[in-house]
């Protein structure tokens, strides 16, 4: 912890700093974009929607290798490819529900193999291991005002539109009688999660994401008592996996985003585990 | 099936209408126009505004399936309406387009004399919520204030707080609003999911299928929730028991029961059950007549 500490302050690994930073801004939208994919139950939407944005990194980088100007970078490749899933896949699920989880598939693993596919074809270095894994404390300055800037729109509509949210993530019908446009709510979220989800992978990587997305919000569901608890819950458990993590990997020398997934791993199956237990003993003291 | 049914519709009318019916449903006119062809255009007694809901040739199909064709039928104010049908007869559906879900392929269904979605205040809707996901952490407090939802409109803390006191003990939930919405039976949660419609005083409620899987104890219950709403509010409830529908129901509405006319809505005669035990029901029943059918004006001697 010491150490960490010293790296914190030592103006020379600025790098420290920032992983630290943005973990704590990632920690606001893993606590309130997973409760409500948690209770939406779209984690499979979400985690098709992360793995075809290794596809648009992919084709970025062999453009750019093929002299494509400047402003093809992986992270507009990553966009463009999650706002294209998120419509496909709003549009099929609106469409067409039974055909939903077919094509939540097909993406998923048509995006990483088509980012797999052109990453051997560029010319050069790149490995699709960085960019599924990630590495935190590569995070830059840039990504932090990017991911500041997500992270306080996202603060400001759920706080202006909470009820609307939480109308439309458990009772859809109720909620479009009332006049709540529940199909743009849907759309809405869908598009800020994939924005979200581009953002947050440069530095967690694509597996961390789906996993930060689900897990917190998935151990504060087991004692909230409502979404607004669970957001604040989900919030306050990402953050102290994020920085135990980042202190437990500087300390053993291990990669930071696969400990802060394992912490927040551990925790959700004890808590699955605990309620399991809770639950059977209540059963049979009713017996 | 005309003369059996004319026949019966009088005598229904002369002798043995259920005491319950008798108010508002009125007795029932004999005519010759019990049979109706279902392609000639139908004429409705009513304009839209003088009556609850009003429908008008209506047409709905789901991509592969037609569901309905030709329906014409109106509810008047105060009505309470039972809506039988098989299931998969289009019982929901019809409710879903009487709520303003759905939109209908063709005809026009008018709710106090606006489209639906226009009328989102007067409208309180308690859907199956069959996809209820008992893992979502809300309380019931919670669950009844989203009837104070209008639109994106901001909703504050406190906003209605009376309004939604005033459901809670319509509802006879009262005592649970901090509980855990899952934590619930299934007669409570059906409850509560009355009382978030009953926010804001709505002029029609609709109910689908609130007493499926229901024992009778808490069917009673649900009903005598019903009972103190019926009269100020119009009613449509579906239920899927259509051989015998609670007492307070003034009109029967049978979704697809004719087999000549399966994507069809009918008005079917009600008669006294003195044999239906109330215990199996949780309540009074009245049978519903399948064989008789009454014409679209039957229930309005004495209205305008």
């Amino acid at each position: 912890m010491n150490g960490f500490l010293q790296a914190l302050a030592n103006p020379s690994v600025p790098f420290v700093r920032n992983a630290l930073i943005g973990s704590v801004l990632a920690a606001f939208l893993f606590g309130i974009l997973g409760s409500l994919v948690t209770v939406r139950r779209i984690a499979g939407l979400a985690g098709a929607i992360s793995h075809t944005v290794l596809g648009g990194i992919g084709l970025a980088l062999f453009l750019a290798a093929k002299g494509a100007p400047k402003w093809v970078t992986p992270m507009l490749g990553a966009l463009v490819f999650a706002v294209l899933a998120a419509l496909t896949i709003s549009a099929v699920s609106l469409k067409a529900k039974q055909r939903e989880d077919t094509v939540i598939n097909a993406l998923w693993a048509i995006g990483m193999s088509l980012g797999i596919v052109f990453m051997a074809k560029t010319p050069g270095y790149a490995d699709p291991m960085s960019y599924l894994f990630g590495n935190i404390l590569l995070v830059t300055s840039a990504d932090l005002y990017l991911l500041a800037a997500l992270t306080l729109s996202v603060l400001v509509l759920v706080w202006r539109y909470y009820r609307h949210l939480e109308a439309a993530s458990f009772d859809e019908e109720f909620a479009a009688t009332k006049g709540v446009p529940v199909t743009a709510i849907y759309l809405a979220l869908l598009l800020v999660i994939a924005v979200a989800i581009v953002l947050l992978q440069t530095f967690v990587g694509i597996v961390m994401v789906i996993a930060m997305l689900t897990l917190p919000a998935g151990t504060a569901g087991y004692f909230s008592r409502n979404l607004a608890g669970m957001m604040v819950n989900a919030t306050i458990l990402s953050l102290i996996f994020s920085v135990s993590g980042l202190v437990v990997s500087w300390h053993f020398d291990l990669p930071a985003g696969a400990v802060i997934v394992l912490l927040a791993g551990a925790v959700f199956i004890a808590f699955a585990a605990g309620k399991l237990v809770a639950g059977k003993r209540l059963t049979r003291s009713r017996l | 099936m005309s003369d059996i049914t004319r026949g019966g519709a009088a005598r229904l009318a002369s002798t043995s209408r259920p005491a319950a019916a008798v108010g508002t449903t009125t007795a029932v006119r004999t005519t010759t126009a019990a049979v109706r062809a279902h392609s000639e255009e139908q004429h409705l007694p009513h304009s839209p505004e003088h009556v609850a809901i009003w429908c008008k040739d209506l047409a709905f199909r789901y991509r592969e399936a037609q569901v309905f064709d030709h329906v014409s039928f109106h509810v008047h104010h105060g009505e309470f309406v039972a809506l039988t049908g098989k299931n998969g007869a289009g019982k929901s559906t019809l409710l879903k387009l009487i709520v303003g879900i759905l939109e209908p392929a063709s005809g026009e269904v008018l709710v106090f004399g606006a489209p639906p979605k226009k009328q989102t205040e007067s409208i309180g809707y308690v859907p199956q919520h069959a996809g209820f996901d008992p893992a979502f952490p809300i309380a019931v407090k919670e669950v009844v204030g989203m009837g104070r939802l209008s639109g994106l409109a901001r909703v504050l803390r406190g906003q209605k707080q009376e309004e939604i006191d005033w459901a809670l003990e319509q509802a006879e939930v009262n005592d649970l609003r901090e509980r855990r919405f899952s934590a619930l039976s299934g007669g409570q949660r059906r409850r509560v999911l009355v009382a978030r419609a009953l926010v804001g005083h709505p002029k029609l409620l609709v109910l689908d299928e609130p007493t499926a899987n229901m024992d009778a104890a808490s069917e009673k219950k649900f009903y005598d929730v019903l009972a103190r709403v019926k009269g100020n509010t119009t009613v449509l409830v579906a239920t899927h028991d259509s051989d015998f529908v609670s007492a307070l129901a003034d009109t029967v509405l049978c979704v697809g029961q004719d087999v000549e006319h399966p994507h069809s809505v009918h008005r079917h005669a009600l008669e006294q059950a003195d044999h239906a035990p109330e215990e199996l029901y949780g309540g009074k029943v009245v049978r519903v007549r399948h064989d008789i059918e009454l014409p679209d004006n039957a229930c309005c001697e004495g209205k305008d």
